[in-house]
């Protein structure tokens, strides 16, 4: 069975997971332009490379308050269904292979994240990884109902 | 042989030699001396023969083949040009296009064309008045076309008979739709029909008045025809003639007359070589354009770093290099800019063909001037303006220029003018489509909309004429007493205005009665570019597009009054109301709050007819920006049209004043 790499990323000290070909770039913290009337999470756009993308904080979009910037903070640009999106994370540092197989469903009890964001959770030793649902997080209508709403 | 990867090439090399015999052909037809002209159409014909040959396309080999043996002879002056052969050769560029736009669509390009490879050969043969099958005008029936004629002919043959039937429908009568539809049942029960004016859709829907026109094949004898029509209530009157398609190819031998004639006559004959000084080109694809395009923007953004360091280093061998490299790169950039630009020609070039057929079509003489086709303008709007000019052309030719002899009769030159014309002024490009014609009837266009209900009665009087111009482009409008498959039914100058209003244009007319039509299209020069001044607001710069500015001012706090809660100022005479921009798009504060400013600074922006004012904390100045979207994820943002890039990399956003305004 073909591996799949996944690129890893923290929030609050939790590990997180998607797969690598979602994501485009990984960016240092740049100035981000704010845009009114978008809720919360939207932080506004960023020039990237000379296109204006959006950056949501996924700490508040998990609802775990917002991020404080930090030396490791790094912007997670992905692509999904081909729109270009930044998420903001803790720290972005390690690639690495998991089989299928090993996702596993998320337990109920999973602290803070919604479990509908998750595809499931990844258990290597006694590192645990938690499968982001990157569709799911970023739906183009959920964010346009809580703008119309 | 592996034919995909050169499939692309093939379309683009014979598009353009397609486009190459259509305008020599034009030429040719003026100056049908030219035999240089000759030339360049062979060629162009040639080169389309061998590469549909290569690539297996053997009816477009076929055809190409046979006009090549036609213009060699042309060449060599063994024939003469005359209307007929170009009309001949016309046919066959037309095949040879709908040939090309089958494979286009992933097709492969078959077509029947033996019909015109016999022409061709006749011509070839000596037999220079070969008919065209061309359009043949038939009493109240419009031109047959190829496809009809073919039909008539080979049922003709097999002992059928053509009748031009003429049924008139008491004018009493409710169900109109319904009777033309039991005259269908009948005609069917003796033969086949092949044409009505107007056509079946239309009849159904009652859009007639009591008189229609069908073009029949049968068996049966007139009689026994018309008895049966006359059978069915309601119908008060049917008239069945036999229909002779050739009778309308006799004026053709005078048609040639006239143009060997004028070949006689002394022309200064034009040198095509001087023409032929085409500018060397290579094509790119508009994708690496724009990456040029934002790969440059990086590039600016670098820059101003690198002028910020410089300034703080305070190098003379730094400073200069920054410096020049500043002005090579502004350089770049008009250049990058303009590499977006195309000449409006891509446009205009496939308007005298049109018009030439319309023309031909609607029995009028008309004389096309093209002025400005070098213009350019913005890649997109090229891509969008080609169907409203289409319109308005078709428009003028059919409503505007008058028949020959009702021009005769006014005084006027039967040959009719539509001038198309392109220029640019400011940052704007205009499109102007002219025409000599009969001008708006103000009464016609007044009446007309009133019985729409478009406007009241008694409001006609009052509007000025440039209002009642306007009408012309509401929804549901047509002047045209009847309806003729040029300018359809009206359900298309409406469709013109929003097009053009999309683009973020606009459209004026002028009309004087008798002398003619002016309508005039307003475009900007590219879309993507817009000139904006850039407010500050607290730490948040935003930008404001100056087409919808009035004015800025500085005002002193004593003039702000309160209505109804709301702030206004009085500006030049008018209360207006006063937007603070800090507050409608919470601005969050970032100083330490500030003792209250004596002065606000304001834009007054404007949407149609009203005016608001947006107070800022300052101007930071005029810029031109490149407009770009919020992309899906961010849409429809209130009071946000787009994000631009500023020259120090941040991104500005910039306002959609129209939200703002109440």
């Amino acid at each position: 069975m073909v591996p799949l790499k996944v690129i890893v990323f923290q929030i609050n000290d939790e590990e997180y997971a998607i797969d690598v070909r979602q994501v485009q770039s990984i960016e240092r913290v740049q100035k981000i332009t704010r845009v009114p009337g978008l809720p919360p999470f939207v932080k506004g756009v960023m020039n990237m490379r000379g296109e204006v993308t959006p950056i949501i904080d996924l700490k508040e979009r998990f609802g775990m308050g917002p991020s404080q910037y930090q030396k490791e903070t790094r912007f997670l640009i992905v692509s999904v269904n081909g729109v270009i999106i930044g998420l903001i994370v803790d720290t972005a540092n390690d690639v690495i292979d998991i089989h299928q197989d090993q996702i596993e469903p998320a337990p109920e009890t999973i602290s803070g994240t919604d479990r509908e964001y998750l595809k499931g959770v990844v258990k290597i030793g006694d590192r645990l990884f938690m499968m982001v649902h990157l569709d799911r997080l970023i739906s183009l209508e959920e964010l346009h109902n809580i703008q119309k709403g | 042989m592996e034919t995909n990867q050169y499939l692309d090439l093939f379309l683009e090399e014979s598009t353009e030699h397609l486009q190459a015999i259509n305008d020599h052909l034009l030429k040719l037809e003026n100056h049908p001396e030219d035999t240089a002209v000759v030339g360049e159409i062979f060629r162009s014909a040639h080169t389309l023969k061998g590469m549909a040959a290569t690539m297996g396309y053997s009816d477009i080999a076929e055809l190409t083949h046979e006009m090549e043996n036609v213009l060699d002879l042309l060449r060599n002056e063994k024939i003469h040009v005359t209307t007929n052969v170009v009309d001949v050769i016309f046919q066959s560029l037309e095949s040879l296009e709908e040939m090309v736009a089958s494979i286009r669509e992933g097709g492969q390009g078959n077509k029947d064309v033996s019909a015109l490879v016999d022409l061709l050969n006749r011509i070839e043969k000596g037999d220079v008045e070969a008919a065209p099958v061309k359009p043949v005008l038939m009493d109240g029936l419009g031109p047959v076309s190829e496809c009809e004629h073919t039909v008539i002919t080979q049922a003709k043959s097999q002992g059928f008979e053509a009748y031009a039937i003429s049924v008139t429908i008491d004018e009493n009568c409710v169900l109109k739709g319904v009777r033309a539809y039991m005259v269908f049942e009948e005609l069917e029960n003796h033969g086949e029909v092949i044409k009505t004016v107007p056509d079946v859709e239309a009849l159904e829907n009652e859009q007639f008045d009591n008189e229609f026109r069908v073009l029949l094949i049968s068996k049966a004898i007139e009689e026994e025809i018309k008895l049966k029509l006359l059978n069915i209530s309601e119908v008060v009157k049917a008239e069945v003639d036999t229909f002779q398609p050739e009778q309308a190819n006799l004026n053709q031998p005078d048609e040639s007359a006239r143009a060997e004639k004028s070949g006689d006559e002394p022309k200064t004959k034009p040198s095509s070589a001087a023409n032929q000084a085409a500018s060397k080109t290579i094509r790119v694809n508009i994708e690496r354009i724009d990456q040029l395009m934002n790969l440059f923007e990086e590039l600016i953004i670098d820059r101003g770093r690198l002028e910020d360091i410089s300034a703080r280093k305070k190098d003379p061998e730094l400073n200069e290099t920054v410096e020049k490299m500043v002005r090579v790169s502004s350089d770049l950039q008009s250049l990058i800019l303009k590499m977006r630009m195309v000449p409006v020609e891509q446009v205009f070039n496939r308007f005298p063909r049109m018009v030439r057929g319309l023309a031909k079509d609607l029995d009028k003489e008309i004389q096309l001037t093209i002025i400005g086709a070098e213009t350019e303008l913005d890649r997109t709007v090229i891509d969008e303006i080609g169907d409203p000019l289409v319109h308005l052309i078709r428009n003028s030719i059919d409503h505007g220029i008058e028949a020959p002899e009702v021009r005769k009769k006014n005084g006027k030159n039967p040959e009719g003018n539509v001038t198309l014309r392109a220029y640019q002024s400011g940052n704007h490009v205009f499109i102007e489509i002219e025409d000599d014609g009969a001008g708006i009837n103000r009464e016609a266009v007044i009446n007309k909309a009133v019985e729409k209900g478009i406007i009241a009665p008694e409001d006609a009087p009052s509007l000025t004429d440039s209002e009642v111009y306007q009408l012309l482009f509401s929804s549901g409008f047509s002047t045209a007493e009847q309806i003729s498959d040029i300018s359809g039914r009206g359900v298309g100058l409406d469709v013109v205005k929003n097009k053009i209003e999309l683009l973020g244009g606009t459209i004026t007319t002028e009309s004087k009665p008798g002398n003619g039509t002016l309508f005039s299209i307003k475009l900007p020069l590219t879309l993507s570019i817009l000139s904006a001044m850039l407010v500050k607001v607290e730490d948040e710069t935003y930008a404001v597009p100056l087409s919808s500015i009035l004015e800025t001012a500085t005002i002193d706090r004593s003039q702000v009054m309160k209505t109804h809660g709301q702030e206004v100022i009085d500006y030049r005479d008018k209360v207006i109301p006063l937007v603070t921009l800090r507050n409608v798009l919470n601005v969050p504060q970032t100083t330490e709050k500030q003792p209250e400013k004596n002065t606000y600074s304001i834009l007054v922006v404007k949407k149609g007819s009203q005016m608001t004012a947006l107070a800022v904390d300052s101007f930071i100045g005029k810029r031109e920006i490149v407009l770009k979207s919020l992309g899906d994820y961010i849409k429809n943002v209130f009071a946000i049209s787009g994000a631009t890039i500023l020259g120090d990399g941040n991104i500005a956003l910039i306002l959609d004043t129209n939200d703002l305004i109440k």
